[in-house]
């Protein structure tokens, strides 16, 4: 049984200015992400992911946005700032890349949890904060969090400044929570630790995730579904085992055959030709993923690439996957997906 | 901290025994020396001779530089040759009124600087930012003197709105009411004028430093928790920024207190700069020599109080 | 044969404080790591912040002060403290890791790939030209490109003009120090598969410095693991990835997150597993200290650090 919807995005697309004209970053984006689940966003540097992530939240102060954010049914698009306010670190949250920087250097950590208590709770007095505060840090397994609550953050480790961040994320028990690459800057098995406690946390609070990575293993660890992002749009999308087990999109599969030493990858690591277009240049009509792909035939791609349904509830653009094969290729099945048995 | 700021105390002091030297041996290089004032010019060579000796002028430099150096720490700077006074009397009373002018200077700048600072750098590229920088380009390129010059010239002279010399109006009572009213009229015009020119400094050193601050993670930090843009500023991005302006204070203490020297003389107020120059031009080389040793002292202390403040302020060091 | 040889190597670095600021006590970065990098074999030394892995590499390149031991380029003593210094530089080369900043931005190309032979021979400017010409074009980047500059290129073509520069003297041994953890995947595949070509090509040796046991995987032959200064673990590939013996090794392959989600449940009850293990028994595998043990071989080619056993 589907969990009930909790954040629906329809035709969303944000606009930066460049040069006195305005190029869509995030181009007609449509998702859905339901209570308790976690909604993986994957994609390289330019595909508009992060743009996605900081246009629900409100964070764009230039960008141009257009399409409809509804949060639990309320179009977060069509908002002021200061409706906005009530929502951001109440009903939604976000956790950031890099612990280093996200936290302001000359705060107490109890001072910087105690914000997000106090914008939210009018009425709870002071010691409450601060024993709350205590009880998230204890909460995200900060070992002695009455000791930590008075320091600063140059005082402690990048995975537990993470932490902090995240305990500031859930403070106000989110619906929806919005993770920015979590465990990019983290040492590895910091990063174990950090996704297993997100995970523990979402369960918590029945909350909905979007998380937003580069990093497949990661995916593959955490989403319940998978958006991959390429230049700004979806170009699939669907449970994380079919993205896994049964990858349509060239770019999924080009992507799932250039990491290291997994099953995908062959001696010779796949390398997509070219490289993502620039916001400015970014080919605007046809499939965008075409010139990384010249070797496939131009009548393989459609003239205004759409969504395709190809099984349920796994979307596909563009019709060049039903043509796609890798260059070296000789085995029809070679990288297409884990190999059986 | 409190390690921080003992062993800033120690490095101090080599820093003023340097300094020290430094002005003793200055002084030994201007013709003349230190004593020559006391030696009447009448007697003959010999007897001269026998009068360096008895003074111990004779001495070698580091017996010399010890007996200076012990008088000074006992507040004795010598005799002034040109007005036959203890030049340390000569100095007090021109500190007093330095100090007064450098104080209101300091509190005009930040008045001033902070909020200009504060308005540029929130709104920048904008109109009233664009305005903001092009005064400050304004300031850097103007000479202090020639700026104190205009401002005489025309509040002092043609509208005859404030004193153009001294430091307070004769015949008054020290401690009254109209004698404190009567000093700050004197110093207003002296250190607007400084304020003014050296306020530029301020305001684009804050401007940058919250252009800075706005691009921060941490600030992002703070939208998402929904904190509203008054909070963001006034909480995050104010109080990040204002920290290190408030680390330059005792530099900024110190260029004033040296950098008195042209207002003082255009303004004709009685301060230490006007001491100075009045003093090289009559060759009243004691009296030179103590300036320079209380400029000197100055700036040491200014940056030990530099230190000092942010030691205090900043957790980052302060927690070590 | 050893092209590489670091024996009881120790890199302390002081700590300052007290009133004085006087030497309080010291940093242990590198505490004692010996290893070879054979010939023609691509060594991976693995490890987390702080393990002392760049400062090993470092180390090799004569960027760091050693407080102890030795490292010997073929037959040449690189840090004799008496008689004259053997000059290897420009047998060992070094790639970084951020493509953006170690690419000086006011330099042309040629200036930045001619610079090691500037250092080194003496040519004429046409010579150097040509030279340069050649070596981008090896390393895959048009020959038309030497008057641009850094930021005309993209990420992974930078990467390729530093290992231009790092070749272009034939070294024998390159050390890339996390040569990728920069880049996108897609790019991070393009360098690698590169760093392989050139490899054979030139009959290159290759010590890779990472934290991604994903990419170390894929290019190393043989793999020690660092912790806190110290090697806990060395072997071939598949022994340190399918047979780990060290329980921090263990639980650093356990932290690898497995990329067929079929596998989640049970890679994370088996992470979880590890992880109740590395508690238990960390006094096992680490002295009083935290730190780790000697190296004591266990088979021809695997190495791991267990105390003495009596």
């Amino acid at each position: 049984m589907l969990n009930q919807e909790l954040l629906k995005i329809n035709n969303l697309s944000t606009s930066f200015q460049i040069d006195e004209e305005y190029y869509a970053a995030v181009d007609d984006v449509s998702l859905t992400v339901r209570e308790n689940e976690v909604l993986a966003i994957v994609g390289e540097s330019g595909s508009g992911k992060s743009a996605t992530a900081f246009s629900i939240m409100g964070l764009h102060n230039r960008g141009k946005i257009e399409g409809e954010i509804l949060l639990q049914g309320q179009d977060l698009a069509k908002l002021s700032t200061s409706e906005m306010n009530k929502i951001r670190g109440k009903d939604m949250s976000m956790i950031f890349q890099d612990p280093l920087t996200a936290l302001n250097p000359l705060m107490e950590i109890g001072v910087q949890i105690g914000e997000v208590l106090l914008l939210h709770n009018k009425n709870m007095s002071k010691t409450e904060r601060r024993n709350y505060a205590i009880e998230l840090l204890g909460r995200v397994g900060i070992p002695r969090p009455e000791r930590t609550i008075d320091q600063f953050p140059h005082e402690l480790s990048g995975g537990m400044r993470q932490r902090v961040i995240i305990a500031i994320a859930i403070a106000n028990q989110p619906k929806l929570l919005i993770a920015d690459e979590p465990t990019t800057a983290l040492d590895v098995t910091i990063q174990a630790q950090i996704l297993d406690l997100m995970q523990e946390l979402k369960d918590d609070l029945n909350s909905g995730v979007i998380l937003i990575t580069h990093d497949l293993g990661v995916v593959a660890e955490m989403a319940d579904r998978v958006a991959v992002m390429y230049a700004g749009q979806i170009v699939e999308e669907s449970d994380v085992e079919s993205i896994f087990v049964n990858p349509q999109h060239p770019y999924t599969r080009s992507l799932l055959s250039s990491i290291p030493a997994t099953d995908y990858a062959q001696d010779r690591l796949h390398v997509i030709q070219g490289i993502v277009p620039s916001l400015k240049h970014l080919p605007r009509t046809g499939c965008r993923f075409k010139e990384r792909i010249p070797w496939i035939d131009d009548d393989a791609h459609e003239d205004h690439p759409v969504l395709h349904e190809v099984s349920e509830d796994h979307f596909v653009r563009c019709t060049c996957y039903q043509h796609f094969y890798f260059p070296d290729e000789n085995k029809e099945d070679q990288a297409n997906g884990v190999t059986e048995g | 901290m409190w390690k921080f700021i003992v062993r800033r105390l120690i490095i101090t002091l080599p820093q003023l025994l340097l300094m020290s030297l430094l002005v003793f041996f200055m002084a030994s290089l201007m013709p003349g020396d230190a004593f020559t004032s006391q030696v009447d010019p009448s007697l003959s060579p010999e007897a001269i001779e026998e009068q360096r000796e008895r003074l111990g002028l004779n001495d070698p430099w580091y017996q010399q530089y010890g007996r200076w150096i012990s008088n000074v720490a006992e507040g004795d700077f010598g005799t002034s040759t040109a007005h036959y006074r203890p030049v340390t009397d000569l100095i007090w009373e021109r500190m007093i009124n330095t100090i007064w002018l450098s104080l209101l200077s300091v509190i005009f700048i930040y008045a001033i600087g902070i909020p200009l600072g504060i308005i540029s750098g929130r709104w920048n590229d904008r109109l009233v930012d664009q305005i903001i920088t092009g005064y400050t380009y304004l300031g850097f390129a103007t000479p202090i003197f020639i700026f104190a010059l205009v401002v005489l010239f025309f509040f002092g002279f043609t509208l005859g709105w404030f004193p153009t010399g001294g430091s307070v109006a004769s015949g008054l009572e020290p401690g009254s009411f109209e004698y404190i009213m009567s000093k700050l009229h004197h110093l207003l015009l002296p250190a607007l004028s400084i304020a003014l020119i050296g306020v530029v400094g301020t305001v684009q050193y804050l401007r940058s430093e919250i252009i800075d601050t706005k691009q921060k993670d941490f600030i992002v930090t703070a939208r998402a928790k929904g904190a509203p843009e008054s909070r963001v500023y006034n909480r995050h991005i104010f109080r990040n920024s204002v920290l290190p302006i408030a680390a330059f204070f005792g530099y900024e203490i110190t260029m004033l207190i040296t950098g008195s020297v042209f207002v003082e003389q255009i303004f004709s107020y009685p301060g230490m700069g006007n001491l100075f120059i009045e003093s090289i031009l009559i060759r009243d080389f004691p009296v030179v020599t103590a300036v320079v040793l209380l400029f000197g002292l100055a700036a040491i202390l200014g940056a030990l109080l530099s230190d000092i403040i942010l030691s205090i302020v900043d957790p980052r060091i302060r927690i070590k | 044969m050893a092209l590489l040889k670091v024996d009881d190597l120790k890199i302390h670095f002081p700590i300052h404080g007290g009133i004085l600021n006087r030497k309080i006590d010291e940093v242990k970065a590198v505490d004692g790591v010996s290893f070879e990098v054979r010939e023609g074999e691509t060594y991976g030394l693995v490890g987390e912040s702080g393990s002392g892995k760049t400062t090993t590499g470092k180390a090799v390149m004569g960027l760091n002060n050693i407080t102890d031991g030795d490292i010997y380029f073929e037959d040449s003593h690189l840090n004799a403290k008496k008689g004259k210094k053997i000059d290897v530089r420009n047998d060992i080369q070094m790639i970084f890791q951020d493509p953006y900043s170690s690419l000086n931005p006011r330099k042309r190309v040629i200036d930045i790939v001619a610079e090691p032979i500037r250092n080194y021979e003496k040519l004429s400017k046409d010579d150097e030209k040509k030279r340069v010409q050649e070596l981008l074009e090896r390393v895959g980047i048009s020959s038309d490109s030497i008057m641009k500059y850094p930021h005309e290129f993209s990420g992974g073509q930078r990467q390729r003009i530093g290992v231009a520069r790092a070749i272009a003297l034939n070294p024998k041994l390159i050390i890339a120090d996390e040569p990728v953890s920069a880049l996108d995947v897609s790019v991070q595949a393009q360098v690698l598969n590169f760093l392989q070509d050139i490899q054979k090509e030139m009959d290159l040796t290759l010590f890779f410095i990472a934290h991604d046991l994903g990419v170390i995987k894929h290019m190393c032959d043989r793999i020690g693991i660092m912790y806190q200064g110290r090697l806990v673990e060395e072997g071939l590939t598949e022994e340190i990835f399918n047979n780990p013996q060290h329980i921090y090794t263990k639980r650093l392959v356990a932290a690898i997150p497995d990329v067929d989600p079929r596998n989640r449940e049970k890679h994370r009850e088996f992470r979880s597993q590890i992880k109740e293990e590395y508690q238990q028994s960390f006094y096992d595998y680490f002295n009083e200290e935290g730190l780790a043990f000697n190296l004591k071989q266990i088979t021809d080619t695997h190495k791991v650090a267990l105390p003495e056993r009596g």
